[in-house]
């Protein structure tokens, strides 16, 4: 029904927009919730859960009994629901969508003959074919020749129907959890020195490695928590440059903040989490020599960005802008991977950028060109040659404050004092200051 | 009759210690010598400092290799410099110090650049190097006729293992290739005697 429709006929009606991702996510909560009832519980639709309970009614006292249990609780919880317990998914599905209940075994033919064909899990347009041809119950077609109904519906009426009646099999998959990085280890007698701690944290190690390896992953930021005999806890945490799953490595990065905390009166369990992990597919180790560099680099940055912060273990990357500034990016050496830079085509860049700086002008030059005779960073310079003008026009779609005075003439000077500028001018600003110059790198 | 030795070997540096520069053309020098290694290159530049390098710059194949350490103060870029050098998977860190270098201080890297086999230049300004560098050198572009290169004067005024020594060279700034010039005479000619 529409909602205008609902809405004409009720029309105190309240009406929530549907949220699908916090639907989906509430559904695999109740699908983990469900674990108690069995072993393997999959999700079915947007609105269902099928589980395979062979084996499992005696615990509860009975199919009946475990039914109402699973009523009770959940509508305590405040959610509304239907059930089935049948042989066959099929069958058990399409009771649960038409009124529920339990049937017992060898009962499902008679038990879902009542149903209407649409529970079976068929398009809407075959079951708008049956209906035409009077078909409208599933105990209609049961009896029917399968040949026929195959040529004229398909293939897949039939094969739900033998699903729902158990001639063809259909097992549930259950989801496997997400798995989860975390170990802990309790003491039975508090500890508090240093090399006690370090040889509980490579036990934990080991276990958290082994996860890990299991799963193909690899660890990036990891959390120690020590609970002391005194209910505090104290926390040690750690980033990696790159996913890593060695526990020697790993246990070295630990040793500064370890050693700076508080042990009081002892501390009774340690708790090991790798909360950030990342995908680590096998690699060899212990090959050539550049894999021995690599990880040596890798383990520089861990122990730079732990104690500086990892922004500020930069790399260069090529951008494509024609700004000089924005050309490059610099981007943390953890988090990027080194790209080579295109070959540069054009007038030279220097090797060194700062912020623009303004130039003195001490004698004049031609207009347009760069000033004879310039002071620069309180030094003299007079103008050997220059190279240009090379002009680099704003980028009209990103509004950068340093550029609101427009084009750029950038030139290549080179002093007789033996340094070589990048200057440059901007001719669309207003003539006042006269022609001011900005010098803006160094080159080689 | 003694050679020269060939203008590839002349400005290597010494592998596994740590060298100065200074002068304004100490950042020209230290790309060259960038240029001439195929390993990992670390430049730790001090966070406040406004320079930092231009990729599109730099000389062919320095860019990828070029790791930038941008710490906040003169006690963590020194801890940075001698873990850099302590490490085995780079091999040439070149780093900025503000503040004089003291013996101390001096002595911490060359054991750790010794340890790491990693060699290191810290571009040092004026007067500020410390005893215990291995080779000093002081470097300045000066003018020149020629447009496509540079022309450097790179003087090595301190040497614990050689002699003292000046090269002017003119260096283009894009290849790890340098061209020396000849003290006597402009002329580029093989010496040839007269009939």
């Amino acid at each position: 029904m529409a909602a205008a429709d609902a809405r004409a006929i009720c029309p105190e009606l309240i009406t929530r927009p549907a949220d699908l991702a916090r639907e989906a996510a509430a559904l695999a909560g109740l699908r983990r919730w469900a674990g108690r009832y069995s072993p393997m519980v999959a999700r079915d639709g947007p609105d269902g859960l099928i589980a395979d309970i062979s084996g499992v009614p005696h615990l509860f006292g009975g199919e009946a009994e475990m039914r109402a249990d699973l009523h009770a609780r959940l509508e305590r919880v405040g959610l509304t629901l239907s059930s089935a317990i049948a042989e066959t998914r099929g069958a058990a599905q399409a009771l649960a969508r038409h009124g529920g209940g339990i049937l017992p075994e060898g009962a499902a033919k008679e038990g879902i003959a009542g149903l209407p064909v649409s529970a079976l899990r068929i398009g809407s347009d075959v079951a708008e074919g049956l209906a035409r041809m009077g078909l409208n119950r599933i105990g209609d077609l049961v009896d029917l020749p399968r040949a026929p109904l195959a040529r004229r519906f398909g293939p897949g009426l039939v094969l739900r129907l033998d699903q729902a009646l158990g001639l063809q099999p259909e097992p549930v998959s259950p989801e496997a959890d997400a798995p989860y990085f975390g170990v802990r280890m309790t003491m039975p007698d508090p500890i508090g020195l240093e090399a006690d701690v370090m040889s509980g944290l490579a036990r934990l190690l080991d276990r958290l490695c082994s996860t890990l390896a299991q799963h193909h992953r690899g660890a990036r930021r990891l959390r120690l928590e020590l609970h002391r005999v005194d209910r505090e806890t104290a926390q040690v945490e750690i980033g990696l440059a790159r996913p890593m799953r060695d526990p020697e490595r790993i246990a070295a990065l630990f040793k500064k903040g370890v050693s700076e905390v508080e042990a009081g009166f002892g501390i009774e369990a340690m708790r090991l989490v790798a909360h950030v992990t990342e995908d680590l597919p096998p690699e060899q180790v212990g090959g050539p020599r550049t894999i021995a560099r690599e990880d040596a680099l890798a383990d520089l940055f861990s122990r730079l960005g732990n104690r500086m912060g990892f922004d500020r273990v930069l790399r260069l990357l090529p951008a494509t802008s024609k700004i000089p500034e924005r050309s490059f990016l610099v981007a943390p050496a953890a988090y990027s991977v080194a790209e080579p830079p295109p070959p540069h085509r054009g007038p030279d860049r220097p090797i060194i950028i700062f912020p623009p700086e303004p130039v003195t002008t001490k004698g004049l030059g031609q207009p347009g060109h760069p000033p004879a005779r310039f002071a620069w960073r309180r030094m003299s310079f007079t103008t050997l040659r220059a190279d240009g003008p090379e002009r680099i026009a704003p980028e009209w779609w990103f509004d950068d404050p340093a550029w609101r005075s427009g084009l750029r003439d950038y030139w290549r000077v080179e002093t007789r004092e033996g340094a070589r500028l990048w200057l440059y001018h901007t001719p669309q600003a207003p003539a006042w200051p006269a022609q001011s110059w900005f010098a803006q790198g160094e080159f080689a | 009759m003694r050679f020269d030795p060939a203008p590839s070997e002349l400005f290597s540096l010494a592998r596994h210690r740590v060298h100065e520069a200074e002068g304004p053309g100490r950042r020209s020098f230290a790309l060259l010598q960038a240029a001439r290694h195929t390993e990992a290159l670390i430049w730790i530049i001090p966070g406040h400092a406004p320079h930092q390098p231009m990729l599109r710059g730099l000389p062919e194949g320095v860019g990828e290799r070029l790791h930038l350490i941008r710490p906040a103060n003169e006690t963590d870029l020194l801890w940075a410099t001698e873990e850099a050098l302590r490490s085995e998977g780079v091999g040439l860190v070149i780093a900025e110090p503000e503040k004089p270098l003291s013996l101390i201080a001096g002595r911490r890297l060359q054991l750790a650049a010794e340890a790491g086999r990693t060699t290191g230049l810290m571009l040092i300004r004026e007067g500020q190097g410390s005893n215990a560098a291995e080779t000093r050198w002081h470097c300045a572009p000066n003018a020149s006729e020629r447009r496509d290169s540079t022309l450097h004067q790179w003087v090595l005024s301190k040497n614990k293992k050689g002699t003292l020594r000046t090269w002017t060279v003119h260096w283009n700034g894009k290849t790890a290739a340098v061209h020396p010039v000849s003290a006597a005479g402009k002329r580029l000619e093989p010496a040839e005697t007269s009939r």
